[in-house]
C-alpha cells in the first residue's frame, strides 16, 4: 500500500502508527531514484509527493523554502525565472536509473545528488540549510535555519542530507540558491590519456582561474556528448563561469596554459550548458539499464590509476568528472564489486556506489561501500536514535 | 540575572584527584601532564573570559594514541573530557570545569602533508588556522576560512565550532572545506571519517562532527581542502546615509551574479570607533559604511567593481573610495581589521554572533539599537553583511557587575531578537556555555532531544565538554 499524507501532521501520525505497529515503510519521493541501495522489501510505501509547493522563496536573500515532495522541475522553473540556480547541479537520475516520473526536491537532498560544480561549490548537503522531517517515532524535527551561517547544536541537517531515506521523512527543506552565471564557456584539450589529463586538470585547478568544472571524456564515451561533435580524441573538457569581461580574461590564460598538454579548442554558452548537463546526468550510460554501474568517489589522482588497474581485470568503461576524483564506472557483466573496493582501499581510500545491476547481482552486493567496524557500529546507533522501531527502508543502506 | 551555571563537579571524581594525575603522569611523558595549581591557570577560561573553572588537570598529548589512550582512561572512570585548541573560542566552549581533563592539543603542530595534485593538506588538529595557508602558499594556495583570530586559532577548534570568516560569503565555512578528520571517539576507539575524495560513503558524520563543539568525540588530525590563491583582491569602501541604503546595496551586489570575497559592514559609532584607533581616513559624516572585496586578475576585478560601484550609485552612495595601490587596500582594511581592538580600548565589550535573512539586516540593526539603548548602553555594529553574521558589540564597564550583567542581558535580548526576524543564535562563534541557556528559543524540546539523542550515540554519560551547548536542565539520564 502507498501512503501519501498531504500535510505534515498526517504525515506524522502515519510514521507514529507504523511505529507502533512495526510496520515498514518504504520512503519515496518520485521514485526517479529509489533504484539504488541495497534491495529490501518494506510492508508499505511512504510517498512525499503530497506534500508539495514552494513556502517561501525570496530572490534578494537567495534562499528558498519547499515542501519535500515538490518537484525539481518546478523548483527550477521558478529559480530560473530569476536567473537563480541550485549551485549543486543535482543531476537526474532517471536516464541511466531507467526511471520515469518527476524527481523531488526532497529526493534530491536525501540522496544528497550533485553534479559536476560539486566539487568547487559543494555539494546538496552544503547548499541545505534547514530541514523539517518525521523521526521514526513519529515526531516533527526541526533542524537548522534559512541563514547561511548557523553553527547552533548539533547539525542534524548534514546527517539527513544523504541518508536515503533511512533517518527520517523531509516534509520541509530550506537552500541556498545562486545567481546563474552571466556566461559559460569550456575549454576543450584533446588527445590526452586518462593520465595526462588528471595531470592538466590539476594545473588548471591550481590556477587562479576558478575552473568550476573538470571532466575527462576518454574515446569511448566522447561521441556520445554534443552529438559527437566534440574534437577527435579524448577530451578533457575545463568550464569557465562567470561575468564575460571575467570569463574571457580566464579562458585566454587557461587556453595558454593547457596548450602545453595538447590541442586546445573552445565551445561557447549554449554548447556548454549542454554539454555540462549531459556529463551530469552521465548521458553515455543511460539506456543500458542491465550494464552494472558505479559511481566512484576517490582522490582526484587516484581515478586514472583505479580504472587501469581494473581495465586489466575487467570488463570496464569508465568517464572521469571532479578533475578526475568521480569516476562514473560501468561494467560489461559482473559488478566486480570486491575487486573495485580492493582497489580503492589500495589507492587510499574512497568510496564506490553500485546505482544500478541486474537484480541477481544487487541481492549479493552491498551497494554502499562498507565501512571500518567502529564507523559503521556508530552509525547504526545513529540510524537507532532517528529510526529505534527501524521502520526507514530497513537494509537500504549498510547496518541501517 | 544570573550567572551561567556548570555541571555540579562529580564529587567522586575530584575525590580522587592525585590517583587520576598519577594515572595520567603513567599514560604519557611527564611533560604531557600538567596538574600544578598555578600551571593550571592558563587552562582555567578561553576568550570568554567572564566564566573560570580550574581544570582537574591537563594533558597535552603529541600523538592520536596518546590522546587515544587518555579517552580510554577517562571514560573507564567517568572522566569528563574538554577538548582545547588554541582557547580562543568566544562562547566559552573550551573553558572546563573542576572535574574534566582538558586535552590541549597545542603540541599537535605537525603538517602531516601537502598534496597539490589533490588540492589537499593534512594536518594535526592543534596547526594553526593561518599557517595551514602559509604552508601551501609556496604551492599557489591557501586554506579559505579566516576566523579574524587565524593567527592563533587551531584546525581542531575551528572544526569543533565550524569556524567561519570575512572571507567565508565566496568559500564557505568549515564544514564545506574540511575533506576528512582522524577522531578519538570517547571510548579511545580512533575513527577515520572523509579522506581526500568527496562525500560519504554512508552517513555523512563528518558533517555532524564539524561544529560539535567538542561533544562527539577529539579530532586529532584534518585534511582540508586547498584553493587556487587569486591573483589579486582589492578591496572598494562605500559610505551610505542609512544602514538601510547600506542593508539594500549589499542585498543588490548578491543578487547581481557577482560574488565578492568579503562584504563587511560597519555603522556610525564603528566607525567613529576605528578610525580614531587606526586613522584609516574613513568618512566621519555617513551613517553606515560598507567595505566589499573583490579577487581576480586586474582586468576582472576592474569589471566587478565597475558593476559593483554602479550598483551602490543606485542606491544613493555618499562616499566611494577605490583603491589604487596595495598602500590604499591596506588602509581600506586597516581601520576594519582592528575593530575589535579599538573597541577594547575605550570600553569592555561583549561581541555577539546572531545570523539573519539579508532582508533583515536593517531592521534588526534598528531593533539592536533600541534594545542597547533601554540598558543605558552604547553598541557598534562591525559585521559580515554578505551573509547576515551580525556582531553588535555591547560597551559596558566590566568593573560595574551589574553593567556587566545589564550587557549580559541586553546581548541575550538581540539574540532572541535574531532568532525571532528568521535567524539563529550564532554564526560562526558556537554555542558554548554562552547562549546555551538560550538554545530553547530557537528549538523546541523534539528538536532538542533528537539533538541529544544523536549525540548520545557518541557519548552516552555526558563525558565530552559536557556543560556546553545543551541546556543542563531537561537533558535525558544517561
Amino acid at each position: 500500500m502507498t501512503l501519501t499524507p498531504h500535510n505534515e501532521a498526517d504525515a506524522a501520525y502515519v510514521i507514529r502508527n507504523a511505529a507502533a505497529g512495526g510496520t515498514t515503510l518504504a520512503i519515496v519521493g518520485g521514485n526517479t531514484r529509489s533504484g539504488f541501495g541495497n534491495a529490501f522489501a518494506c510492508h508499505d510505501t511512504l510517498s512525499s509527493s503530497g506534500l508539495t509547493g514552494i513556502v517561501d522563496y525570496e530572490p534578494a536573500e537567495m534562499v528558498m523554502t519547499a515542501k519535500a515532495g515538490t518537484p525539481v522541475a518546478e523548483i527550477e522553473a521558478a529559480l530560473s525565472a530569476n536567473r537563480q540556480m541550485m549551485a549543486f547541479e543535482p543531476m537526474d537520475h532517471r536516464g541511466i536509473m531507467g526511471t520515469t516520473g518527476e524527481p523531488t526536491i526532497g529526493g534530491v537532498f536525501a540522496a544528497n545528488a550533485s553534479g559536476p560544480r560539486r566539487f568547487v561549490a559543494g555539494a546538496a548537503r552544503d547548499s541545505l540549510l534547514g530541514i523539517r522531517f518525521v523521526n521514526g517515532k513519529g515526531e516533527i524535527v526541526r533542524a537548522g535555519g534559512r541563514v547561511m551561517k548557523n553553527v547552533t547544536g548539533l547539525d542534524l541537517v548534514k546527517l539527513l542530507a544523504g541518508s536515503q531515506g533511512t533517518l527520517g521523512f523531509l516534509i520541509e527543506v530550506t537552500f541556498r540558491v545562486l545567481p546563474v552565471p552571466q556566461t559559460v564557456e569550456t575549454i576543450v584539450i584533446s588527445g590526452l590519456d586518462d593520465a595526462v589529463a588528471t595531470q592538466a586538470m590539476a594545473v588548471a585547478m591550481a590556477m587562479p582561474v576558478e575552473v568550476s568544472g573538470a571532466a575527462h571524456l576518454p574515446q569511448t564515451v566522447r561521441g556520445r556528448f554534443l552529438s559527437g561533435r566534440l574534437p577527435d580524441g579524448e577530451a578533457t573538457v575545463l568550464r569557465l563561469e562567470g561575468l564575460e569581461a571575467s570569463v574571457s580574461v580566464r579562458a585566454e590564460k587557461l587556453t595558454a596554459a593547457m596548450a602545453v598538454f595538447g590541442e586546445v579548442s573552445r565551445f561557447g554558452a549554449e554548447d556548454s550548458r549542454h554539454l555540462w548537463q549531459q556529463i551530469r546526468d552521465v548521458a553515455p550510460y543511460a539506456g543500458t539499464p542491465q550494464k552494472p554501474l558505479w559511481r566512484v568517489s576517490v582522490a582526484p589522482s587516484a581515478g586514472h590509476q583505479l580504472v587501469a588497474a581494473l581495465r586489466l581485470e575487467a570488463g570496464i568503461d569508465a568517464f572521469f568528472d571532479w578533475q578526475g576524483g568521480l569516476v562514473w564506472m560501468r561494467m560489461e557483466a559482473d559488478p566486480e564489486a570486491e575487486l573495485l573496493r580492493r582497489y580503492i582501499k589500495a589507492l587510499g581510500g574512497g568510496h564506490a556506489t553500485l546505482l544500478r545491476a541486474p537484480e541477481q547481482a544487487r541481492a549479493v552486493t552491498p551497494a554502499f561501500q562498507p565501512q571500518a567496524d567502529a564507523v559503521a557500529a556508530l552509525s547504526a546507533r545513529v540510524k537507532q536514535k532517528l529510526d529505534p522501531a527501524g521502520i526507514f527502508n530497513p537494509g537500504k543502506m549498510a547496518g541501517a | 540575572m544570573e550567572a551561567i551555571k556548570f555541571l555540579e563537579p562529580r564529587a567522586s571524581v575530584v575525590a580522587r584527584r592525585s590517583a587520576i594525575i598519577a594515572d595520567l603522569v603513567d599514560l604519557l611523558p611527564r611533560e604531557c601532564v600538567v596538574h600544578e595549581a598555578r600551571e593550571l591557570v592558563p587552562f582555567e577560561t578561553d576568550a570568554f573570559v567572564s566564566y573560570r573553572r580550574l581544570p582537574l588537570a591537563v594533558v597535552l598529548p603529541t600523538t592520536t594514541e596518546q590522546v587515544a589512550a587518555v579517552m580510554k582512561y577517562c571514560n573507564r572512570y567517568g572522566i569528563p573530557v574538554v577538548a582545547r585548541g588554541a582557547g580562543t573560542s568566544l562562547s566559552g566552549g573550551a573553558i572546563p570545569q573542576e572535574d574534566a581533563v582538558v586535552v590541549g592539543l597545542s603540541k599537535m603542530t605537525r603538517i602531516l602533508e601537502v598534496d597539490p595534485a589533490n588540492r589537499t593538506a593534512t594536518v594535526q588538529a592543534g596547526v594553526t588556522n593561518l599557517s595551514i595557508s602559509d604552508a601551501v602558499s609556496p604551492e599557489g594556495f591557501f586554506y579559505a576560512p579566516d576566523p579574524s583570530s587565524q593567527l592563533a586559532c587551531t584546525i581542531g577548534g575551528n572544526i569543533g565550532m565550524n569556524s567561519g570568516g570575512a572571507h567565508c560569503l565566496k568559500y564557505g565555512v568549515t564544514t564545506n572545506n574540511l575533506l576528512g578528520v582522524r577522531m578519538v571517539l570517547v571510548d579511545g576507539t580512533v575513527i577515520d571519517l572523509g579522506g581526500k575524495h568527496l562525500d560519504s560513503a554512508g552517513y555523512d558524520l563528518l558533517g555532524l562532527v564539524c561544529g560539535s563543539e567538542g561533544q562527539l568525540g577529539l579530532v586529532t588530525e584534518a585534511t582540508v581542502r586547498l584553493i587556487a590563491k587569486p591573483e589579486g583582491a582589492r578591496p572598494v569602501l562605500f559610505g551610505f546615509d542609512s544602514s538601510d541604503a547600506a542593508g539594500a546595496c549589499v542585498a543588490d551586489i548578491i543578487g547581481s551574479g557577482i560574488i565578492p570575497v568579503a562584504i563587511e559592514f560597519m555603522d556610525k559609532p564603528a566607525i567613529e570607533i576605528c578610525e580614531a584607533f587606526a586613522h584609516a581616513g574613513y568618512p566621519l559624516d555617513v551613517a553606515a559604511l560598507l567595505i566589499v572585496e573583490v579577487e581576480g586578475s586586474e582586468a576582472e576585478m576592474e569589471a566587478m567593481l565597475k558593476e559593483i560601484v554602479a550598483i551602490a550609485g543606485r542606491h544613493g552612495v555618499r562616499t566611494v573610495r577605490e583603491s589604487q595601490s596595495a598602500t590604499e587596500a591596506a588602509l581600506i582594511w586597516k581601520g576594519r581589521k582592528s575593530a575589535f581592538g579599538a573597541t577594547g580600548r575605550i570600553a569592555d565589550y561583549i561581541c555577539m554572533d546572531g545570523t539573519v535573512p539579508l532582508g533583515k539586516l536593517s531592521y534588526v540593526l534598528e531593533k539592536t539599537s533600541e534594545i542597547v539603548e533601554r540598558y543605558g548602553l552604547r553598541v557598534a555594529n562591525v559585521f559580515h553583511a554578505g551573509d547576515g553574521n551580525m556582531h553588535p558589540l555591547i560597551l559596558f564597564n566590566a568593573n560595574d557587575p551589574e553593567d556587566a550583567a545589564r550587557a549580559e542581558e541586553a546581548g541575550n535580548e538581540i539574540l532572541k531578537l535574531c532568532v525571532e526576524a528568521g535567524g539563529c543564535l550564532t554564526g560562526e562563534h558556537g554555542v558554548g556555555i554562552e547562549k546555551r541557556d538560550l538554545m530553547r528559543h530557537q528549538y523546541s524540546d523534539v528538536d532538542l532531544n533528537q539533538q541529544m539523542a544523536v549525540r548520545a550515540a557518541f557519548d552516552s554519560e555526558w563525558l565530552l565538554n559536557p556543560s556546553k551547548v545543551f541546556p543542563l536542565e531537561g537533558r535525558p539520564a544517561a
